[in-house]
């Protein structure tokens, strides 16, 4: 029978997503340092509800459990959404999130291969829509907060909402950049004063651009890696630093700098690990431009017009739906044949 | 031009892989000559086309270097005998073939005198093209470098075919494979010659020598042999598949063969080193191709490049590389990228065969069980074509046959680069090889769908004018019955008049009815075409009958297995579909490349 090639070379399912898992680990670390231990707590829970979901759904569905948890894709979607929702959320809320990534947005469309959403992203917009408050409160950087959480009040306030009983709940709390900026320009103040506020740093939020410079790192680790190509990132990053230098040589009174707009928010997590999900990405390399390119444009008219402060994860998923055409009205030209 | 520099630009195709070269452990040692093998098999088709005509009958005496059989129709090799002994059998044996079916082969007992034909040289240099094309029609010289095309079509020559450059395709790309590079290293000279031939043939100037900078010693030596001519070696970067004749041709030219053309269209020829030197032994000793050199390497004690006989048994090949290692489980033929595994150990080496790998579990792993496309495009990244594999994957998954062909599931060389770097360990070729065995039967089914459609509609056509002449005849009898009854009546009453008339109408009948018996005579006759002419000789039916069981059966057990096996986790069923359907598909696939001629490797 003919079943050549007999030879492979081919890192595994597995090893490129723990490849992956690896790369985030700096952007972890540095969280970590910057918003206390509560991130642990979220990434722990995350991660055995994604297995033990997955683990159910591949056993309802008859599926070979093993070598599908082993792919350890359900992990990397489970450290996705609890690096992007608030450390210092309920215990359930990362939960539900989790449970709707990989039971909806991942098993229901058949699973590791099939999912046409990210499910991350999926998981990151259902828990926006349903729970807005908790979603857009964010902890302060640690070397901002009034009073600094320790790891066992961190774990303690995540299960059971309750704080040690002098701290006040807007002490340890605080607007995101990204959401300051936009709250502020509606009060009619200009970007240079609102940015005197100290929660911005040099480039993006006090802390929160170390968090995206870490996430930098892992991204180019993937990159030397060859788990991710150049297409994504760059263009991503490129369109995104085109699109906001635009409107702020316009009127840099009220549009933030394209460096603003790079370290803040989940710019750098979807640059190099949100877009570069293969599943539900495109494959041509120009059609990797274009969708990162439209991710980027529609983050940047949700962040400045949108009714919420980032807008990572409407942007993927609208450009999610564009996949088939993307791919399909890029097709590279094939040996021999005229365009 | 200091021929010792290479100035050549190369021009990079897209993708291809570099997979470990294993290429070492069969170059040690110079190339190793057989004895005598005790009968040797040889299957008569052992080339791209027609199965030859046998010339021989069981019983005969055949000399060294005899005619076997003969080329038949266009595309169609000729066959000798590889020395001289008694044919012992002429029957149906197992042939180094996918499919496992075994085919018409002659066997010969030698009688160990090595006895030749008389052999006719030809003073080539001062003869024309067309009485050299003629002959090298009954020389048996096909493609050596796997593709085994009959040379004489390439070859064409009333020198009027435009071709301004010849390639010589030395690349050998594959791992593993070493028999050109030895080749090289030891009869530069008489690859010289042959190439000298091939460009008066051809009638071209240029000549460019394509090989991979992996063989230093074999680039040395064709450069030393090249170097009071003007024929250039061009070394090109190890790169698999850039040993496939369009690959090779961009790497050295830059140019791109369209895709619906032949190399010669764009005034190119390819031809492999082997093959150059088999016109060589051909014209200037005139030996018809009766041996090559084969690798006999992997899982052996002494892997070495072998001078083999067509026809030659495995094991006799096998016990002279040191036999086999005891962890060998079976034998691949070609390279590991595209070669396939042997259906049985006792298969004759035939011209096809440039590589013998002793496979063991050691060598070769199975590969781990798929997993799902996770569309990660490395395949895309790798594929020399430029296709989109994970894409094609994905229509030849789901039958989406249509959508496969718009992707440009033909132009896939099935050079194995996607599957060698799929994290899922997808068996992609695979699944290419089914789609268009698919593809291929549809068509036929199609074809022969309209074929059936006109001869059903010809066959109403005649029964409803039949009926209609019928009618009409009844209505003339009527009416001459009747004209009759009006005569006798007119008669009576003593009347002469309407005679003429009624003869008139009686002609007409009989016009009627002769042109009917023309049109049933006519359409039986048609009938009988369309239903098949009559099988040439009884031979040749009862083989293709066979064939077309075979065929039937596999089709059978394949369509058991859909419907009986649960469907296991991942994918397997489908696999187990497109194990079954390949045998069908190497069937088809022979009559595809004849056809398409988009052949890989040297052709």
């Amino acid at each position: 029978m003919n079943r050549s090639p007999y030879i492979f070379d081919a890192p595994s399912v597995s090893a490129m997503m723990l490849k992956v898992l690896l790369a985030l680990v700096p952007g972890i670390i540095t969280y970590l340092w910057v918003f206390g231990g509560g991130i642990l707590v979220t990434l722990t829970l995350a991660t055995l509800t994604a297995l033990f979901a997955e683990a159910a759904m591949l056993k309802l569905r008859r599926r070979p459990i093993q070598p599908f948890l082993m792919d350890f894709s359900a992990v990397i979607t489970a450290w996705l959404l609890a690096l992007a929702i608030p450390p210092l959320a309920p215990w359930w809320l990362i939960v539900v999130g989790t449970l709707f990534a990989v039971v909806v947005a991942k098993q229901l469309y058949g699973g590791l291969g099939y999912n046409p959403f990210n499910p991350a992203m999926i998981g990151y917009a259902v828990l926006l829509i349903s729970f807005p408050a908790i979603m857009t409160k964010w902890p302060a950087a640690l070397q901002l907060a009034q009073t600094k959480l320790s790891f066992s009040d961190q774990f303690h306030y995540i299960f059971s909402g309750l704080l040690p009983n002098e701290v006040k709940l807007d002490a340890v709390t605080s607007a995101t950049p990204l959401d300051y900026l936009k709250t502020q320009l509606m009060l009619k103040h200009d970007v240079a004063s609102i940015k005197e506020a100290p929660l911005f740093g040099t480039l993006g939020g006090k802390g929160g651009e170390y968090v995206t410079m870490a996430y930098l790192v892992g991204g180019l680790y993937l990159w030397q890696q060859k788990i991710i190509s150049w297409h994504l990132p760059t263009a991503f990053l490129g369109a995104l630093a085109l699109i906001s230098g635009a409107f702020w040589l316009l009127d840099s009174t009220h549009f933030a700098s394209p460096l603003f707009h790079l370290f803040s928010g989940a710019s750098m997590l979807c640059a190099f690990f949100i877009i570069t999900d293969p599943v539900s990405g495109p494959t041509t390399p120009k059609g990797k431009l274009y969708f990162a390119a439209g991710v980027a444009l529609i983050t940047y008219l949700v962040r400045v017009y949108g009714g919420y402060p980032d807008g990572v994860a409407f942007a993927v998923i609208f450009m999610n739906i564009c996949v088939p055409l993307i791919d399909a009205s890029t097709q590279p030209r094939v040996f021999g044949h005229e365009k | 031009m200091n021929a010792l520099v290479n100035f050549s630009k190369i021009f990079k195709f897209h993708g291809g892989v570099h997979p470990p070269e294993n290429k070492t452990q069969s170059t040690h040692l110079p190339i190793g000559h057989l004895s005598l093998p005790e009968k040797l098999v040889l299957p008569l088709r052992q080339h791209v086309g027609n199965m030859p005509k046998l010339k021989v009958a069981l019983g005969d005496k055949v000399l060294k270097g005899q005619l076997l059989a003969e080329a038949e129709g266009t595309v169609s090799a000729a066959i000798h005998a590889t020395t001289s002994g008694t044919i012992t059998a002429i029957e149906d044996a197992v042939i180094p073939h996918p499919s496992g079916l075994p085919d018409r082969c002659i066997t010969i007992t030698p009688d160990g005198k090595e006895e030749w034909i008389k052999r006719q040289p030809q003073d080539w240099r001062n003869t024309d093209c067309q009485t050299l094309v003629a002959s090298l029609r009954s020389s048996g010289i096909v493609g050596l470098g796997g593709a085994t095309f009959p040379t004489h079509i390439k070859l064409r020559a009333d020198r009027k075919s435009g071709v301004h450059t010849l390639i010589i395709n030395a690349a050998e790309c594959e791992p593993y494979i070493t028999c050109d590079d030895m080749l090289m290293r030891e009869r530069a000279d008489e690859i010289v010659k042959g190439i000298e031939i091939a460009q008066y043939l051809l009638g071209v100037e240029k000549v460019l020598i394509g090989i991979e900078d992996n063989k230093p010693e074999a680039a040395a030596s064709m450069r030393a042999a090249t170097a009071n001519n003007n024929m250039q070696v061009v070394v090109v970067p190890t790169l698999y598949p850039s040993g496939d004749a369009r690959r090779l041709v961009h790497l050295v030219l830059g140019t791109e063969i369209p895709y619906d053309k032949r190399s010669t269209e764009v005034g190119l020829q390819v031809f492999n080193v082997a093959t150059v030197l088999a016109l060589y032994r051909y014209f200037e000793f005139g030996e018809p191709s009766l041996s090559r050199i084969v690798s006999m390497t992997g899982s052996v004690n002494q892997p070495q490049n072998f001078e083999v006989l067509f026809g030659t048994p495995l094991p006799h090949l096998v016990k002279a590389a040191g036999g086999a290692k005891p962890e060998t489980t079976h034998y691949i033929i070609g390279g590991p990228m595209m070669g396939f595994d042997l259906p049985d150990e006792n298969v004759p080496i035939t011209k096809a065969a440039n590589c013998i790998i002793a496979a063991s579990p050691n060598l070769f792993a199975p590969p781990p069980p798929a997993m799902p496309c996770i569309r990660c495009a490395r395949c895309a990244d790798a594929c020399p074509v430029n296709l989109q594999p994970q894409e094609l994957y994905w229509f030849a998954k789901a039958d989406n046959f249509e959508k496969a062909n718009d992707y440009k599931l033909f132009d896939c060389i099935e050079c194995g680069a996607c599957s060698y770097v799929c994290p899922s360990n997808i068996p992609l070729v695979q699944y290419y090889r089914y789609a268009k065995s698919e593809i291929i039967a549809i068509d036929k089914a199609h074809e022969a769908a309209d074929l059936a459609r006109e001869r059903n509609d010809f066959r109403l056509a005649r029964i409803e004018r039949e009926k209609l002449e019928r009618a009409q005849k009844h209505a003339e009898r009527a009416e001459a019955t009747k004209a009759e009854a009006a005569k006798n009546a007119l008669e009576n009453q003593i009347s002469t008049a309407p005679e003429t008339n009624i003869q008139a109408g009686v002609g007409d009948a009989q016009k009627a009815a002769i042109t009917a018996a023309i049109e049933r005579a006519k359409a039986q006759k048609l009938a009988a075409q369309q239903a098949g002419e009559a099988p040439k000789n009884v031979a040749n039916a009862d083989e293709s009958i066979k064939k077309e069981i075979a065929e039937i059966d596999a089709r059978r057990e394949s369509v058991g297995l859909e419907t009986n096996v649960e469907k296991p986790a991942v994918d397997t069923e489908k696999q187990a579909k497109i194990a079954a359907a390949i045998e069908r598909a190497k069937a088809a696939k022979v009559a595809a490349e004849a056809a398409k001629q988009n052949l890989t490797k040297e052709d």
